[in-house]
């Protein structure tokens, strides 16, 4: 599904403050696999993600989504097949935005914008029944502005507003970092649930290592922009959570 | 009496702008200051058709086409010659006040003789009444017409933009392309302004743009501290805050000047009037902090 050969990517080339955030990152990851990244912060995690989507795109090595070469392709091109949850729990949604039309939005992701007016009472049932599963009540407020409500709040929505349309890979950047345990909790199982439901290749970046430690069938140190531990679905099961918590010391 | 219907009508003729504005400012966050030189090119392109006999209504069309063109000219240098948005406005304002000057061939055209869309549609006998009905149709139709395009999934599109950029890249749009369409509307708004206040005045001016664009933020200031109040959400509704934004801007102006003040100094009072709305909130905020 996603393929990276020989990636590297360098923040303020040829300047003092150069950043070698990625460099000569190679990695193949399949349909139904279930990602998490682990590493120290500024270990080139996010730089990854972005590489993938297209938020940032590569000083050098190739990108295949697909079998299809998206190296150069902008973000908005390769976003039909990628849906999002940013580390920053302002970016993924527009506050300004009832929620309801967020998730309008996120609805058509794949497909043009038109003059069409898309939000009716049908929508409004359908987007109110999937709120109602995270548990937060907030399938009452759905034309709130979506900026009025807390960070971890609209996380969750954000990981919702994801599968809200087709997709094949879901990137998570540390989705649950500003949630309490509860919200947390109930966004990883939704994450977990929603990839074997829609058979997603998902990647999650977390610093939770119990997270790390129960969730998906893969899991990826990175160290210094390089993957320093790579360990498959029979290698994970092995792992015990203390391990983990050893590769950080 | 006579003096602020005259204001109120005038309020109305630059709603059309103050919508511009809305989508500019408040929208995508984008200064665009080259709304002083699209809505006098509005009035050239209709001072110019109407002095050679075309009829008012026929030529609405090619005044917004021009106000679109101008826009989407900001809206290219700004997002893909990634000139600041500032820079880019004033630049084609520059550029503007040369085109306008040869399209109106003078520096003021007067059309006095000329039909115009108050004359040429009769609906009142008393021509006050019958501009006002004219005026307050169009932007009635203009605001329907708006606020669908801003709830259509376009516009949620477009309005998204402004919030956050990466959210909306992430949903598949390419936030460039939007940023130009949405300047161009915003301009073709402008101009419509322009075309409007040329014919409700008589006549069309090459410097009649100078400051407008301040006016119009005024007025989008003025809608907006009432969406705050109320917590508006509905589009329609802080449309119609942006029009009496527009009113209440040119009725403040208009009490100025029957305060006896030196017309010229009316540019002077308008800068202070809205420093005086963006600056007061802010400054009593701070105090409440
Ligand atoms: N836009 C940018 N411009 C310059 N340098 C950047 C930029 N983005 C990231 N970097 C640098 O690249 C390195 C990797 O950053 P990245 O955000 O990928 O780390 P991360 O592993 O996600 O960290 P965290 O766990 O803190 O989120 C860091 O040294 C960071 O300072
Ligand atoms: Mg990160």
């Amino acid at each position: 599904m996603i393929d990276l050969q020989n990636l590297h990517k360098t923040y303020n080339a040829g300047q003092a403050n150069k950043v070698n955030a990625i460099q000569n990152v190679s990695l193949s990851i399949k349909q139904n696999d279930f990602v998490v990244i682990v590493g120290a912060n500024g270990s080139g995690k996010s730089t990854l993600l972005n590489l993938i989507s297209g938020n940032v795109l590569p000083s050098s090595g190739k990108i295949f989504i697909d079998d299809k070469d998206v190296s150069r392709q902008p973000e908005y091109k390769r976003s039909p097949a990628i849906a999002r949850v940013f580390q920053n729990p302002f970016s993924g949604t527009a506050a300004d935005l009832s929620i309801l039309d967020n998730f309008r939005l996120a609805a058509l992701r794949t497909q043009n914008k038109t003059l069409k007016i898309g939000v009716n009472q049908n929508f409004k049932n359908k987007i109110s029944q999937q709120i109602a599963q995270l548990g937060m009540g907030l399938e009452d407020k759905l034309s709130q502005p979506i900026g009025s409500l807390s960070g971890g709040q609209r996380q969750a929505l954000t990981l919702l507003m994801a599968v809200m349309d087709d997709l094949k890979i879901l990137l998570l950047d540390e989705p649950t970092a500003a949630l309490d345990p509860k919200a947390a909790n109930v966004v990883m199982q939704l994450a977990q649930q929603l990839t074997q439901q829609y058979q997603l290749c998902t990647i999650l970046i977390t610093h939770n290592l119990k997270d790390a430690f129960t969730y998906g069938n893969r899991i990826i140190q990175m160290a210094e922009g390089k993957i320093s531990k790579d360990l498959d679905a029979t290698a994970k099961t092995k792992l015990t959570q203390n391990e983990i918590f050893n590769w950080f010391s | 009496m006579e003096f602020y219907l005259n204001a109120v009508l005038q309020g109305l003729c630059l709603s059309a702008m103050a919508f511009g504005i809305f989508i500019s400012m408040k929208i995508f966050n984008i200064p665009d200051i080259s709304t002083d030189g699209t809505y006098t090119l509005g009035g050239v392109i209709s001072g110019f058709f109407i002095s050679q006999s075309y009829n008012g209504f026929a030529i609405v069309g090619l005044v917004m086409v021009g106000g679109a063109l101008a826009g989407a000219a900001t809206g290219f240098i700004h997002t893909k010659l990634k000139v600041n948005a500032l820079l880019a406005g004033i630049l084609v304002m520059t550029a503007l006040y040369s085109i306008n000057l040869s399209i109106l061939g003078q520096s003021n055209l007067p059309l006095l003789n000329y039909p115009t869309l108050f004359t040429v549609l009769n609906v009142f006998q008393n021509p006050t009444q019958n501009t006002l009905f004219i005026v307050a149709s169009i932007v009635l139709i203009l605001l329907i017409i708006v606020s669908y395009v801003l709830k259509s999934d376009f516009g949620l599109a477009m309005r998204a933009t402004g919030n956050s950029q990466t959210m909306v890249r992430a949903m598949g749009v390419n936030t460039d392309t939007m940023k130009i369409i949405g300047l161009a509307i915003a301009n073709a708004l402008t101009a419509l302004s322009g075309y409007l206040m040329t014919q409700l005045q008589g006549f069309a001016d090459i410097n009649m743009g100078i400051g407008i664009v301040i006016v119009g933020l005024g007025s989008v200031i003025m809608g907006e501290t009432l969406i705050n109040f109320f917590a508006i959400t509905s589009v329609v509704k802080m449309l119609l805050t942006v029009v009496l934004g527009a009113v209440v801007f040119q009725l403040v102006l208009a009490f100025a000047l029957s305060l006896g003040i030196n017309p010229n100094l009316l540019k002077l009072i308008t800068a202070a009037f809205v420093l005086l709305i963006v600056g007061l909130p802010r400054f009593l905020f701070k105090k409440a902090e």
